[in-house]
Parts: structure tokens; sequence; C-alpha cells
């Protein structure tokens, strides 16, 4: 019974991407997260469960596990027990299509759905339902507020988000994200870098264009500082989640944590800065900084682009080594991306203060919205008279 | 099964075991959590005093008119994706026929920056 045997791959593949998800993008996320807070900001962090604290997330689980749920009396008991669960599992479907890397000719992916990218873009904006739903039905209004910022960000971002996506699938001639690595693997590059020949290297403005995009909407998508209004500590108490407890609290965690490592894992995204970059930001920055405008607000921006360019030169430098991509598996590969790009995000959260509303959607529907629909246009005029 | 619906199928099994996983932890919670009924646990937070009202006013959602926006815009998007994935088999019509479509929602949207549709009053 071919189905039957399907249908256990299916469940077996859930359970092991549910349990990554709470292993690696929670537990370890929040390890991390809290980690490299303590880095940044000249202290230890958690260091007293296991070794270097490494089981602190593990007994926070075990703890949380044991704490009572509480709905509050005039909250919608129904829509408020639910949402939690909505968020966590729109989070595990983005997974699907998200390809792991290769074994021998074998793709690591769940399924490689024709539709991939629109179906990632889809899953993703399921999220926002989960967040308003749990902010409304609190009945509290921390929550309300949260709920009510996040749905206007998650709108407002959705867009750009697309655009990036878009622009890769645009590039690539599919919709499937095997595909779009594919292509990329076939010429030897990220579509960040160079653009299918004869256009090469100039396509590089094009590229970087649309992976800030892409990047700036993602940290977005998943209300990252410096976006992170809809859960406010200092505002809003936590936001949407401010009513709930134990478990249902660590769902929200979890979901968004597992937003936050498949966001970032999206084909054209592992692809960023480069060696160029970097150097060219290192410049720019060493200039700044002889003139004497060092107060001024674009050093830092500038000094980050250029740290996270070397992190991943590293990376991809080590990477294309001859012989040792033979030797490291491409899931090793996908797993250093992804941490380099998370610890981007963490590194990013104490370093930029966090936008105000009008700021916001002012980047959005100002900034990224018109760039990026220029820069699909641009890239599109381009591929059409030179790249047939 | 062909493959297209064998991918749904994967999906759909994706939505259900991941909601009984998502579950799970909170039947371990109903088992093992202790219960006390206290009346002033389930009161609404609000900063420790006693809530004011509730939460569900009449309230003004301020960005209705992004919301509105972001409908044309989202749909538009949807355009763009099949679009985006034979515009080079169809050639320069498909591209200068696409302009056009954008050059006009660019328009809408410098029509609703100009009108202030983009401000946050």
């Amino acid at each position: 019974m071919p189905w039957l045997i399907e249908l256990l791959k299916a469940i077996g593949l859930a359970v092991v991407i549910f349990t990554f998800l709470a292993v690696v993008a929670a537990m370890l996320g929040v390890y991390l997260e809290r980690k490299i807070s303590g880095w940044i900001q000249a202290r230890l962090g958690p260091k007293h469960i296991g070794p270097q604290g490494l089981l602190q997330t593990v007994a926070d689980t075990v703890k949380l596990l044991q704490k009572e749920h509480i709905t509050p009396r005039h909250a919608d008991a129904l829509i408020f027990n639910v949402a939690p669960v909505i968020v966590a599992v729109a989070a595990l479907l983005d997974w699907v299509v998200i390809p792991f890397g290769k074994l021998g000719d074998r793709v690591l992916v769940v399924r490689d759905i024709n539709i991939g990218v629109l179906y990632f873009a889809a899953m993703a904006s399921v999220t926002v339902v989960g967040i308003i739903a749990g902010g409304w039905s609190s009945n509290n209004k921390y929550a309300l507020l949260g709920g009510l910022r996040s749905a206007s960000q998650m709108i407002s971002y959705e867009i750009p988000l697309a655009l990036g996506i878009l622009w890769a699938a645009m590039v690539a001639g599919t919709l499937s994200t095997v595909g779009i690595v594919d292509a990329q693997v076939r010429q030897g590059s990220w579509f960040m870098f160079k653009l299918p020949s004869p256009i090469g290297w100039f396509g590089l403005p094009f590229g970087i264009l649309a992976s800030l995009t892409f990047l700036t909407a993602a940290t977005a998508e998943v209300n990252r500082v410096p976006f992170d209004l809809p859960e406010a500590e200092s505002e809003l108490v936590a936001g949407y989640f401010a009513e709930y407890t134990g478990m249902r609290f660590a769902l929200f965690q979890l979901g968004e944590y597992g937003e936050m490592f498949g966001g970032w894992t999206e084909p054209h995204l592992q692809p960023y800065m480069w060696l160029l970059v970097t150097l060219g930001c290192l410049v720019v920055a060493a200039v700044i900084l002889t003139t004497g405008l060092r107060q001024t607000l674009l050093v830092r921006p500038i000094l980050m682009l250029a740290g996270l360019g070397l992190l991943l030169s590293l990376v991809m430098f080590f990477g294309t080594r001859a012989g040792l991509s033979q030797v490291l598996p491409s899931l090793m590969w996908f797993l250093a991306k992804m941490f380099a790009l998370v610890f981007f995000l963490m590194w990013m959260r104490w370093t930029y203060p966090r936008l105000r509303l009008d700021q916001l959607l002012t980047l959005s529907w100002k900034v990224l919205l018109p760039l990026g629909l220029l820069n699909l246009l641009a890239t599109g005029f381009v591929l059409t008279v030179w790249g047939r | 099964m062909p493959k297209v619906l064998l991918d749904w199928f994967y999906v759909a099994v994706f939505a259900v075991v991941g909601t009984l996983m998502a579950v799970l932890p909170l039947i371990v919670v109903w088992l093992l959590a202790p219960r006390a009924d206290l009346p002033q646990k389930t009161i609404t937070y609000e900063s420790g005093v006693i809530p004011f009202g509730q939460a569900w006013a009449q309230f003004n959602v301020r960005y209705y008119l992004f919301a509105l926006v972001f409908v044309v815009f989202d749909v538009e998007v949807i355009y763009l994706y099949p679009w985006a994935v034979v515009f080079r088999q169809l050639g320069t019509f498909a591209f200068a026929e696409m302009l056009l479509f954008l050059l006009v929602l660019l328009v809408g949207l410098a029509y609703a920056w100009r009108k202030g549709a983009l401000e946050w009053v």
C-alpha cells in the first residue's frame, strides 16, 4: 500500500521537523539569544545549569510544563486557547519547502512543491492570524494594542517580502525552492552577486538591493528588533502574549523562533553579503570615522553590514575551498549560514533602538515598496533585453 | 498519486501532526500542573491595578488606509508570481505589458502617498 508508506513518511518527517524546531530553533535559539546578549553586554548569560548553561532552556521548559494555565475571566476562552497553536503550526508548515541541503543526489527537502515560494509567503502570513487572535481574545489592552500593531506591521512588510522572494523566483524562472537553489548552483554563485549569463556580475547591484529589501522585510515579519513594536516589553509589557502563561507562552515563542530560523533560510536569503561588500563598507566606515563624522547614524549600520559580510564571507570562503565542500555535507553549510544569519539578528537586537510606528510604516511603504518594485522592473528589463 | 496531490497530502499531514504536537505539551500541563481557583488570578492584567473597563471597546484602527493599499498591492503581487516564472519565454511583449500594469499601480501608490494615505495620523 504505497499511500500508507507515504503517510508514515509524512508523519515521521513532521515529527522530526517539529522536534528540530522545538530543540534547535526554540531551545537553542533562546539559549543563544541569552548567551549572545550577555556577551554583547559584557556579562556571562546563563551558566549554572549544564556546561556553560547549555541546559538552561531545558530546565525552563520543564518548569513551564508544571505551570498552571490561566485563562483570564473576561477572555474569549476558545480563541485564546487556539491562538498559540496556530502560531506554532504556521511556523512548522513553513519548513515543508525549505531545502536543507543535498545528500548524494537527493535533495533534503520535505516536499519540493511547484509553487514553493508562494506557499512559503502564504504560510508565513498565517502567523499574523494567530497573533491577532491571541491579542484580541485576551481582552487586555496591552495585548490588543500589540496584536493590532502586529497586524499593521505584518501587512505592511508582507509586500516587500513577497517582492524580494519574487525577485529570486523571476531570475530563476521557477517558483520551486529547490529550483531556485539549483539555478544558483548551475551558475556557480548566488543570485545576490551574479545574474544568469550573459549578465553575470553586472547583476550585483540588483541582487544586493533585492536581498536587502528581503532582509529588512523578513526582520520585520518576524517581529525582531528594530521592528519589535508588537511585543515592545518596555511599553506593552509583552504585547499580544501578555496574558499567556506557561506552555502556551512557550508555544508562541516556539512559533516565533521557528519563523525566525525559517524566514532567514529562504533559498535566496542564505546568500548574503560577500567580501566585496565588506570591503566597501569598511572603507566607507573608515572614511566616516576619520573625517570626524563619528556621531552620524550611518556608522552603525555600515559597520554592521561590514560585520555580517565578514561573517558570511568566512563561511563562504571555507565553504568553497576546494575539497572542503565535499568533506562537510551540505547540511552543515545550511546550518552554518542559518546560524550566521540568526547571530546577525541577535546582534542587531543590541545595536538598534526600536523604530516608532510611523517610521516603521514609512520605511515599508515609501522606501521598500517602491524600491522593490523598481528593482523588479529593472531586473526584468535587463533579463529581457540581454538575458536571452 | 500524482506528485502535486502528494505534495499537498504532505502539507495536510504536517498541519494535523503539527497541531497534535503543539497540543501535546498542553495536555502534559493539564496532567501535571497544579490548579487553584482564586478569583484574583483570573483578573485581566493591567499593571497590577483593577482593570478599567474592557479592552473590547470601540477603537480607532488608524491604519485602515494602509490595509486598503495593502489589499491592492497584495493582489498585484499575486499576479506577478505567474508572470515571473514565464516572462522570459514570453519575451518583450509580456515584459511591456507587466511594465504598464506596474506603472499604473505605481501611479496609484503615488496618489495614495500624495493624498496622505501613507501618513500616520
